[in-house]
């Protein structure tokens, strides 16, 4: 191995995420921002730039962009003003975008993300308002010869949120938009469906290696788009990360020398590649000023304030809650948390109601989980409620019901048993919790099975196992558990010295 | 400061704007008579004064997020030069 095998290098992320807002209409008009209806069917002079048509500001779309803001901890500006950034693009009806410049409405923000490695702050530069392009489809039975558009959604509100090049891995890429699309879920702010367009994420990548001089030296900027889940952005990023390491140790180029230009990629899915598009060989140059046909907009403190005290508990403090209060481990705290709201408040009454967090948490992140998974549905609809999972819980407690046959209880109240005690009763599970009749059992097995008796004395105390399995065989499973192995480890014992007096 | 021939290539290649070569001269002049009233402009001495955003003293317009009427298809694409089905046609844009 050489050297510059051995370093370890640094990877530098920065990324920019738009988010469509979830507003009934267009930034500056009327028309429906509804995904899905037939081109050119929801436009209008104002979003096709026809001349003499004015902008007017939606006033959801700035309250909806305050409260992102605020939770993404960013400063909200007192006054904030909009801006023509200029280029010609055949998606771009003006010909202009209408955008934010010098003062956006937010800027010095941070998300606090979890990659596995415990809670991180990832600083933001800024967040601003801006409004979308269209479509641009691209005419495979044309011959090439043409494109076609369509402008439904010119106009669309959008956030663009630009963080500061603080994201250290591919890992981390993901929990970044994993927590900005729970964070914008949560708030109501945007659906933040890759899918549909509604989240999207251009990617500036570069490595930081050391040499052997004690410098370190940056490989060329690469900016990574097209790229459409969220697996697919962190793929992309995997793969650069390893191709500039690579590069670099084929060509030496460094960003900052003459000649050396960022470069736009775009992510190919199919090839699980990137693909070199065009080098930037000349700084963009939109010749921005401000936009005349909007005029400024101010935020009062006591504005900010109010929005603020709406947000309610977001999902990095309650990653720090819930170990502070129910003892959960931070992973158990991050599977609640990752699923919202709802989830986290179905968890607390479950655990309010049962007296044991642990438990509810455990049930919640594996059979609720894979439940809901199953049949696509929101805790909201969950057909057990939070007091049913706690009644569970609780009969579980106080049988000692094992496992599985617990399992077929959830089971049956999935399947809209209202109790666990009429569950049980159903599937006519009847815990055996009397130690004679137990004792009787466990003694029936010991002496049925010699071999493992003999294994637990040599010291294999999985040996005991077996002979646990045959007592639940005999009971089908109505035994209780931790009674058994009470028992059991009392009548090997005693078997153990009864066979050495002997 | 004045403008160079390059830069008012440069300008106008951005306006996507084709000039002939013997209307250069004749944009430069025009140009820079523009830039150096610029220039006066700013020697006068702004201290103390707001920056101005917008012309009119006024701000926090804003409309509510109701839906109003869009512009039936055929409206919306009557004026494209290249209408192509229910879509606007243009050149291929091949990124």
């Amino acid at each position: 191995m050489t050297w510059s095998e051995s370093i370890s290098y640094r990877t530098v992320i920065g990324l920019e995420v738009h988010v469509q807002l979830l507003t009934r209409t267009k930034l500056f008009c009327g028309c429906s921002t509804t995904f899905g209806q037939p081109p050119n069917s929801a436009t209008c002079p104002v979003c096709l730039g026809l001349p003499g048509a004015l902008p007017v500001m939606n006033r959801r779309a700035f309250d909806l962009a305050v409260k992102a803001a605020l939770a993404l901890n960013c400063r909200v500006a007192g006054f904030t003003k909009w801006d023509r950034k200029n280029y010609f693009y055949p998606d771009l009806p003006k010909n202009y975008q209408i955008s934010q410049y010098d003062l956006p409405f937010s800027e010095e923000g941070w998300l606090e993300i979890d990659a596995g490695q415990g809670p991180r702050r990832i600083g933001l530069i800024r967040v601003h308002l801006e409004e979308d392009a269209g479509k641009l489809l691209h005419d495979e039975n044309g011959g090439g010869q043409a494109s076609r558009v369509d402008l439904n959604r010119a106009g669309t509100p959008l956030l663009e949120i630009v963080s500061k090049p603080e994201v250290a891995s591919p890992e981390e890429t993901r929990a970044y938009l994993e927590e900005i699309r729970l964070l914008l879920r949560e708030l109501g702010v945007s659906d933040c469906e890759m899918q549909e367009g509604s989240l999207r994420c251009d990617a500036n990548i570069n490595l930081h290696i050391p040499q052997a001089d004690g410098s370190v030296a940056a490989t060329p900027i690469v900016e990574v788009k097209n790229l459409n889940s969220v697996a697919a952005v962190e793929r992309a990023m995997r793969y650069e990360t390893q191709r500039q390491f690579e590069q670099f140790q084929k060509d030496g180029k460094k960003w900052g020398e003459p000649g050396v230009h960022k470069a736009t990629a775009g992510w190919d899915e199919n090839s699980r590649t990137t693909r070199i598009q065009r080098r930037k060989e000349e700084a963009a140059d939109y010749r921005y000023f401000p936009e005349p046909d909007l005029v400024p907009v101010t935020v009062s403190a006591a504005r900010v304030d109010e929005v603020r005290a709406e947000l309610g508990e977001l999902p990095a403090a309650q990653r720090a809650r819930l170990p502070a209060q129910y003892g959960l481990s931070a992973y158990d705290a991050g599977v609640l948390t990752r699923q919202g709201r709802a989830f986290v408040a179905y968890f607390e009454e479950a655990a309010r109601l049962c007296g044991d967090a642990k438990e509810t948490a455990n049930w919640l992140a594996n059979d609720v989980l894979q439940a809901l998974n199953e049949s696509k549905q929101a805790i909201r609809y969950f057909p057990i409620s939070a007091a049913g999972l706690a009644d569970l819980i609780g009969e579980i407690k106080a049988t000692g019901l094992n496992k599985q046959r617990s399992r077929e209880v959830f089971a049956e109240m999935l399947a809209g048993c209202p109790s666990a005690k009429q569950a049980m009763d159903k599937l006519g599970i009847k815990v055996i919790a009397d130690r004679d009749q137990l004792a009787d059992i466990v003694r029936r097995a010991i002496a049925a099975n010699p071999t493992a008796v003999a294994d637990f004395k040599k010291g294999k105390t999985k040996a005991a196992d077996a002979i646990k399995g045959a007592v639940m065989r005999e009971t089908k499973g109505m035994a209780r558990t931790e009674l058994v192995q009470e028992i059991l480890l009392e009548e090997l014992h005693r078997a153990g010295s009864d066979a050495d007096r002997g | 400061m004045s403008l160079d021939v390059e830069q008012i290539r440069w300008i106008a290649h951005l306006a996507r704007l084709e000039l002939a070569d013997d209307e250069i001269d004749g944009l430069a002049r025009d140009l820079n008579a523009i830039v150096s009233y610029m220039d006066q402009l700013q020697q006068l001495n702004t201290d103390g004064i707001e920056p101005l955003a917008h012309p009119l003293d006024v701000k926090n317009v804003f409309r509510e997020d109701v839906p109003a009427s869009s512009l039936a298809v055929d409206e919306a694409l009557a004026s494209a030069p290249d209408r192509r089905g229910n879509y606007f046609g243009v050149p291929a844009v091949l990124d």
